[in-house]
């Protein structure tokens, strides 16, 4: 027996849903702002201090496309170093072939895209748990075929032609706002994402994956979609590192150590917000510059980390400060106002 | 070397890589934890009998009756202490800790004990063989290794299925909530599990050392070696491992046939197709292990 | 000898068991009844240790049990037969029956005790599980939970997705136990199944008790009642 709405809901006021708070907005707003003054700073600092910006924005887009899949999917990859290379060696084939490697970035993104989706056929079949080595050996598989290139430098590397004829400090420039660019376009990518209906459909996946996929969720759509948008980011990160280092050494570009990064910056700084991997990013950079000499003093410090946030501070410094605060930078959910 | 010395090689080499993976598809198969850290504690194992040989000089091919039940110790405390503990946090936090423990170990060894690649000193074993016929010849050592991987792998079957233990195992590995209610302390046994496959995994190490050398960073590779047999000769079956071992050592030692540094590749690229093709493995198997 | 004293039982948000109190005395029978989702198989999961309390105890024989694991409340002396049987896919008949002796707690229950029960086991145990049939394989997680010589034995949904032969045969077993001290705790959604056999129920709606008694007290109309929840009832969702 039924009974009409409105008596069932005696009692209590209508609710009101709306996107997002005030304290949100600001939000998007300061965010925009910093961009903007980023953007000032080859004018103000010296170059060391924007390189060390440009790696940071570097680690900044490996790990929010990192976090994209574990948060939001809870699919673990230690293999996104794949497209990592494909990106740095898109820009290479691009450049050797007269194209500006500045303007080879977005290519680089769309091919990482390209060779994500069959990829995607091929680890999906793999349980979760073991998904994450078969995408380490995609990405040995991706190292050991590129080297067998001479033109592109086999295994020894090769430097990155098109950019000799540019004044250093003017590339230095160039490169810090393509990174700046790349790191923007990534996180408002992951932002547009995240707020539209796929993001809600993935914010109900990485609650409850069971109850997502008998609501009508297309979870194993969702999970494609976040896998190539990961590996785009990661394309445009190694097309940016390519860049910035003038030249691509295969072992190193497709070193499982990225992905450790990746891991470690997502991990401290927050998995499945968008605010962690900033937080995370910032973190580690400040660990890597003060301990990196200690080589791999640094990186026993780092995993023991990675061990211990993973256990007991699940969801990272961020996870830690918005739920004590209820705050949220990027507003991706719906708040109800009574 | 020639074809068939090649595909016997292989075979052989299959022996090594069984080793590695029965103690990942055991661990994996009852505890639901899949270790990234898997080589580099073999690697580690290795580095413990280089000690111990130096410390009490016992033959290298002995050491494993100290570092074996060293490990097995060692295995339950890190499932107890550790694995259980990332496991109630959440299924996947597993991955993360083993391999932040991988990236640990391996800087440890790497400050411990130099980059320098090592290996164990078997004298004249290293070099003899069986001379079969004028163009095959089968080395003692990788004969040994494979044999001990067919004496572990049938005396886990044993294990398994004869004793209380092993079905308190196999009924934990299917239902653990079940297993728990018919009055089995399931976290005791998954660390009994856990212990038996890093005893494995020791035993995987120590046959590494001893085929080849060995540095701090050889960990991952042998992950992703052992996982391969595993998803070739199908997850949850223990015999399985050996056939999806030998199968990629096959596959290696003919890619390095055809060219010499395309051995690796080969296997990838056989472990790609199987998983296109029939990502259950080619033996299907009940479940549990 | 079994005593649930004001047992609260949480499972996320949604209160599960509010205030539950009931005892179990040795060769009694104790029926639990109630709709779907009314909690009773979370009460018996609790009583096993597999939900933790948020507030309450668990009593057995004056021993407190609430804070122990699964397995240590199965070595104190109780056992759970669980709903959907449960078994073992990869172990045989008699393999299932040998893990129950896991906690090996003295008794008088063994594979042959077993057997005798059950005249048709003896000749299949090589059998693996899933070649039986429901009611056979609802013998044999019977047998598993005797095997642990429990004092108290649990039984959830014994008759779910079984024929009415199947049910009754199983059923049948009971007043062996009984007549040995064995105390009987079951859930069961067959009311009148459950009021033939029972020495004492209550009726659970909503994580509540609403009825309790013997059966042979209670009208028909009463245990309708207790059962949906329409006596006495006001405000909103009342009604089904």
């Amino acid at each position: 027996m039924t009974r009409p709405a409105a008596d069932m809901a005696t009692g209590t006021a209508a609710v009101r849903v709306t996107r997002s708070r005030r304290s949100a907005l600001w939000g998007l707003i300061g965010a925009a702002v910093v961009v903007i003054l980023l953007a000032t700073l080859p004018y103000v600092v010296y170059a060391d201090m924007t390189d060390l910006l440009v790696n940071a924005f570097i680690l900044l887009v490996l790990a929010s496309m990192w976090n994209l899949l574990a948060g939001y999917c809870g699919l673990i990859s230690v293999g996104q170093q794949a497209y990592i290379g494909v990106g740095a060696y898109t820009v290479l084939v691009m450049a050797q072939n007269g194209i500006n490697p500045y303007l080879a970035i977005p290519l680089a993104v769309l091919v990482a895209a390209a060779i994500a989706v069959p990829v995607s056929f091929l680890v999906f079949r793999l349980r979760a748990e073991y998904f994450a080595i078969g995408t380490w050996v995609v990405a040995e598989v991706f190292f050991l075929v590129l080297i067998r290139f001479r033109s592109l430098g086999g295994g020894t590397g090769t430097g990155l032609p098109g950019l000799a004829l540019i004044d250093p400090v003017f590339r230095q420039a160039l490169t810090y706002w393509s990174a700046l660019a790349v790191a923007a376009a990534a996180l408002l990518a992951t932002y547009l994402l995240l707020s539209s209906r796929m993001g809600l459909d993935l914010t109900a996946i990485r609650d409850n994956e069971v109850a997502a996929r008998s609501a009508g969720v297309r979870v194993t759509w969702a999970k494609r979609v976040v896998y190539i948008v990961s590996a785009a980011g990661c394309g445009g990160g190694g097309a940016v590192l390519i860049i910035s280092q003038l030249n691509v050494l295969a072992s190193a570009v497709f070193s499982v150590g990225w992905s450790a990064k990746m891991i470690f910056i997502a991990l401290i700084g927050g998995v499945g917000s968008i605010e962690g991997p900033i937080i995370g990013t910032a973190i580690f950079t400040v660990i890597q510059q003060t301990l990196a000499q200690s080589g791999a003093w640094y990186l026993i410090l780092l995993g023991s980390l990675a061990v211990v946030v993973a256990m007991f501070l699940p969801r990272g410094i961020w996870g830690l400060i918005s739920s004590r605060l209820n705050l949220q930078v990027f507003p991706v959910g719906y708040w109800l106002h009574k | 070397m020639n074809w068939v010395n090649a595909i016997v090689q292989g075979i052989l080499l299959g022996g090594l890589y069984a080793l590695f993976a029965c103690g990942l598809s055991l661990l994996f198969g009852v505890v639901r934890v899949v270790n990234l850290a898997h080589g580099d504690f073999a690697v580690l194992a290795a580095y413990l009998a280089l000690v111990v040989i130096t410390t009490t000089h016992v033959p290298a091919l002995l050491t494993f009756v100290i570092v074996a039940p060293l490990f097995a110790i060692f295995g339950y405390g890190v499932q107890r202490l550790i694995i259980q503990k990332s496991l109630d946090v959440s299924p996947l936090t597993t991955l993360l800790v083993t391999f932040g423990l991988s990236v640990v170990i391996q800087n440890v060894l790497l400050v411990t004990a130099s980059a320098d690649s090592h290996s164990f000193d078997l004298g004249s074993l290293i070099s003899a063989s069986l001379r079969i016929t004028p163009e095959l010849s089968i080395g003692y050592v990788p004969l040994m290794i494979f044999v001990t991987a067919v004496v572990v792998l049938s005396g886990l079957q044993l294990f398994l299925s004869r004793t209380a233990m092993g079905r308190a195992i196999r009924a934990s590995a299917d239902d653990q909530e079940a297993s728990s209610i018919a009055g089995v302390n399931t976290r005791h046994v998954f660390g009994i599990a856990a212990a038996i496959a890093f005893a494995t995994v020791a035993l995987a190490g120590l046959a590494l050392g001893s085929s080849s050398s060995f540095d701090p960073s050889a960990g991952p590779s042998r992950l992703i070696f052992a996982f391969e047999a595993v998803i070739i000769g199908g997850v949850g079956s223990l015999w399985g491992t050996l056939v999806g071992g030998i199968i990629l050592g096959v596959a290696q030692a003919v890619g390095a046939q055809i060219d010499p540094s395309g051995g690796v590749l080969a296997g990838h690229l056989v472990f790609l197709a199987v998983l296109a093709l029939r990502p259950q493995g080619l033996i299907r198997a009940r479940l549990a292990v | 000898m079994l005593e649930v004293r004001s047992l609260t039982v949480r499972h996320g948000y949604l209160q599960a068991l509010t205030d539950i109190t009931l005892t179990v005395a040795s060769g009694e029978t104790i029926a639990i009844i109630g709709a779907n989702g009314a909690g009773k198989s979370t009460l018996l999961r609790s009583i096993i240790g597999l939900h933790r309390p948020s507030a309450g105890s668990i009593m057995l024989d004056g021993r407190d049990i609430t804070v122990l694991p699964p397995h240590a409340r199965v070595r104190e002396g109780i056992a759970l037969v669980p709903e959907g049987r449960r078994l073992f896919p990869s172990l045989s008949v008699e393999e299932n029956l040998l893990v129950g002796r896991s906690s090996r707690r003295p008794g008088s229950w063994s594979l042959g005790a077993v057997y005798e029960l059950f005249d048709w086991m003896g000749a299949r145990r090589r059998e693996p599980t899933i070649h039986l049939s429901g009611g056979e394989q609802q013998a044999v997680a019977v047998g598993r939970a005797l095997m642990a010589n429990p004092q108290v034995l649990l039984l959830d949904e014994l008759s779910l997705g079984l024929a009415p032969t199947m049910v009754r045969r199983i059923y049948g077993v009971l007043p062996k136990l009984v007549k040995q001290g064995m105390a009987v705790l079951l859930v069961e959604q067959d009311v009148t199944q459950a009021m033939r056999i029972a020495d004492r129920f209550q009726c659970l709606l909503e994580g509540r008790t609403t009825l309790e008694g013997k059966p042979a007290d209670a009208t028909k109309a009463q245990v309708e009642a207790a059962y949906f929840g329409l006596a006495g009832r006001t405000g909103p969702g009342s009604a089904a």
